[in-house]
């Protein structure tokens, strides 16, 4: 087994998780009211809560909510739109393949490309690059991803991409929608989960403010199931002794500070935008476009993107059912879908949720539609 | 659970053949309908099992096809002439019959075939009937133009003799759940040469006839083994879904006891498939009475293919039909693999 093998490993370690899970049991218990809510805003920690069946073994009164955690699923509508109007023009469009089948206003860009456009499934920015480089047609990559997978994007346009290549950026920026949940007049959630490869490059600094302002509790946890553990006992501390703070659980890879020269390429090439995520609402800072020095690289400016054309369209009934927005929101879960397994697969996405690998009801679809196996155990 | 009705203008797909709940639902509507099992209290298509039995004097006859494509048609630890010996010897096993009387064998092959390669297939054929001992008996050869079909499709057919059917149901709680070794090997090792991973070498795959470990099982448990199933396309996975809802019980997986090899756990994670939802070509999963379980694992164990064999899992009343994976931390449910297994690379 190789080092990064063996080193999982010990992260997975079911006699240290069961010691564990028995600290969360007794913290909880001495809150001594329930529910206690707390939410994760990443869908890598939502799939480690999955495959390793953790719901099972959490507190009864331990309410873990499901938040933004998508970046794909909280691509908004306008967005795709803008990427199906270039692709309609003739323009070649590369993009990761979660983002293929989320639906815009009128179609996805899985729709488009069965109609003829082209559009090409790329596994990096590295790669669109390259596929660029071969080319003699513009290519614009169309970008999604939080500020972990926006600094990839950053650095490339920092390089010397080829003159034919562009951005078409949906980045978004984790910080700012937190503050917008915090704030949400009905949000019960008492303590944030925050997402450890992000953190790697932002610093768990980055939640200071956010506690001060807002005097709830943020950890920094990473994605074992004995660093989930870890990290929910220490936000249930926290929150059973009222101390609004930020601890980072995932210190062998996150530092207060975080990565210096990634932030620097961040931020030198991106700014942060107002815009609407899918579902939640608008997030002041929460969209990350390209700077006026990049001009040259941005789809945006390089071509007349007219989506009003999409716009004379009845959307499908079955969308008016969808809760995706809710269910990003952390106020509803999968279960409470009326579509969520029946017309609503991933073969057949109706939700965003459901389209990407991190989506939070394609995730419970793929371990079996139900996580939460307390109740009925209890009664069997 | 929702039915998946398919419409009559549907396309048949690929998830249609990948062994999971398209598959049966595709097989029940389209090939079953309402045929009747057979009146002699054999088994016929209805039951979906491996095969069929029928009665002859007071022994059963058994019966069973298939076919063969891979690609590639050579793969480590094996090829497509092995795979079509041993999946229709096995077939044949898991319903207890265990004496493989004879095999037949039809080929179609690709216009511009390498004859080379085809000398190899049935050299390979000829090795796995003297292993199994059995033989083929009767064959038949067709050559399809370029592109007609894609390099070569073997088709097997087998039939034995025996005198207890064993089926693939009858589980109640409390039965134990043994599988004679480790999971995914032959999955991982052809989706790693089909994707050119660099895992070559540690990845074999597990392609054998069970017919000698089978033999000594059931010698073993005798009336106390209650039901066998191949675990090939679906993995254990949907071997274990069609037991539970075949027998109407629910059955709790000690995931931490299902033995698989760090190589195809390495492969696994690298490539995002779940080992339980990967093909053996050299695997049973075995249902015995409570009690009879170490019996069974000690004779299965003494077979050169059954060293891993372990007991992995319980039968249980509650969630009748479904499969619960204890991970060791948590419990959930066990899923089925939907469609073709696909790597995530990334």
């Amino acid at each position: 087994m190789s080092d990064a093998g063996r080193n999982a490993m010990q992260f997975r370690d079911p006699a240290r998780a069961a010691r564990m899970a028995a600290l969360l049991e007794r913290v909880v218990g001495e809150i001594g009211r329930e529910p206690v809510s707390v939410m994760h805003v990443c869908g890598s920690h939502e799939q480690a809560i999955a495959r390793f069946g953790l719901r099972a073994i959490f507190p009864r009164a331990l309410e873990v909510i499901m938040g933004p955690g998508c970046p794909v699923c909280v691509t908004d509508m306008p967005e795709i739109d803008e990427a199906v109007a270039l692709a309609e023009d003739g323009i070649r469009i590369a993009t990761y393949g979660d983002m293929l089948r989320v639906p815009g206003t009128a179609r996805s860009l899985a729709d488009t490309q069965a109609a003829g456009a082209k559009v090409d499934v790329v596994y990096s920015v590295t790669q669109a690059q390259q596929l660029a480089a071969k080319l003699d047609e513009e290519l614009v990559f169309f970008a999604s991803g939080f500020e972990t997978t926006a600094v990839a994007t950053a650095a490339v346009l920092l390089g010397s991409p080829p003159p034919n290549f562009s951005i078409l950026s949906a980045h978004k920026y984790i910080p700012p929608v937190m503050e917008i949940v915090a704030e949400m007049p009905d949000t019960r959630v008492e303590g944030f989960l925050a997402a450890g490869h992000a953190a790697t490059i932002t610093g768990s600094a980055i939640f200071e403010r956010f506690v001060e302002r807002h005097q709830i509790p943020v950890v920094v946890a990473g994605f074992e199931p004995l660093d989930i553990l870890a990290g929910l006992a220490k936000l249930v501390e926290l929150v059973r002794d009222r101390r609004p703070e930020v601890a980072n659980m995932y210190p062998r890879c996150v530092t207060r500070e975080g990565n210096r020269r990634a932030q620097e390429v961040l931020w030198k090439v991106f700014r942060p935008v107002g815009g609407r995520w899918r579902g939640i609402a608008h997030v002041p800072n929460g969209n990350l476009r390209l700077r006026d020095e990049f001009t040259r690289f941005d789809a945006r400016r390089r071509f007349k993107i007219d989506v009003s054309r999409l716009w004379d369209y009845a959307p499908p009934s079955l969308a008016h059912s969808c809760i995706c927005g809710d269910i990003m929101a952390g106020i509803a879960s999968p279960s409470s879908c009326p579509l969520f397994g029946r017309q609503c697969v991933p073969d057949n996405p109706v939700g965003a949720c459901m389209v990407s690998t991190e989506g939070t009801c394609r995730i419970w679809h793929q371990y079996g539609g139900q996580l939460d196996l307390r109740d009925k155990d209890e009664r069997a | 659970m929702s039915a998946l009705r398919i419409a009559p203008d549907a396309k048949v797909m690929l998830k249609h053949g990948a062994g999971g709940r398209a598959m049966r639902e595709l097989i029940r509507q389209v090939f079953i309908g309402d045929a009747q099992p057979p009146a002699d209290g054999g088994i016929g298509l209805a039951a979906m099992d491996d095969g069929a039995a029928i009665r002859a004097g007071d022994q059963w006859l058994v019966m069973t096809t298939d076919s063969y494509v891979i690609k590639p048609a050579f793969f480590p630890g094996g090829d497509i002439g092995r795979l079509a010996v041993s999946g229709t010897v096995n077939d044949l096993s898991m319903m207890g019959a265990t004496e493989i009387a004879a095999l037949t064998c039809a080929v179609i092959i690709e216009e511009g075939f390498a004859r080379a390669d085809l000398e190899r297939i049935t050299a390979s054929i000829s090795a796995a009937c003297a292993e199994a001992g059995t033989a083929i008996v009767t064959g038949d050869t067709k050559v399809m133009g370029r592109g007609e079909i894609d390099g070569i499709v073997l088709n097997t057919a087998g039939v034995a003799f025996t005198r207890r059917v064993v089926g693939d149901c009858g589980l109640r709680a409390g039965d134990k759940v043994i599988v004679t070794g480790t999971i995914g090997d032959h999955g991982l090792a052809v989706m790693a040469r089909r994707h050119c991973l660099d895992l070559d070498g540690e990845l074999l795959s597990d392609v054998a006839p069970l017919n000698g470990l089978v033999r000594r099982a059931i010698e073993a448990g005798g009336e106390e083994l209650i039901a066998m199933k191949d675990p090939t396309r679906g993995g254990l996975a949907s071997t274990l879904h069609e037991m539970a809802q075949k027998s109407n019980v629910g059955i709790v997986l000690e995931g931490p006891r299902v033995p698989i090899s760090a190589s195809v756990q390495a492969a696994a994670e690298l490539l995002g498939i779940d080992p339980m939802h990967a093909a053996n070509e050299g695997k049973a999963v075995i249902a015995v009475r409570p009690g009879a379980e170490e019996r069974v694992l000690a004779a299965v164990r003494s077979h050169p293919y059954g060293r891993h064999a372990a007991v992995i899992g319980t039968c249980v009343s509650e969630r009748p039909g479904f499969v619960i994976l204890d991970t060791g931390f948590g419990r959930r449910l066990l899923t089925e693999p939907e469609g073709e297994l696909l790597p995530r690379i990334c």
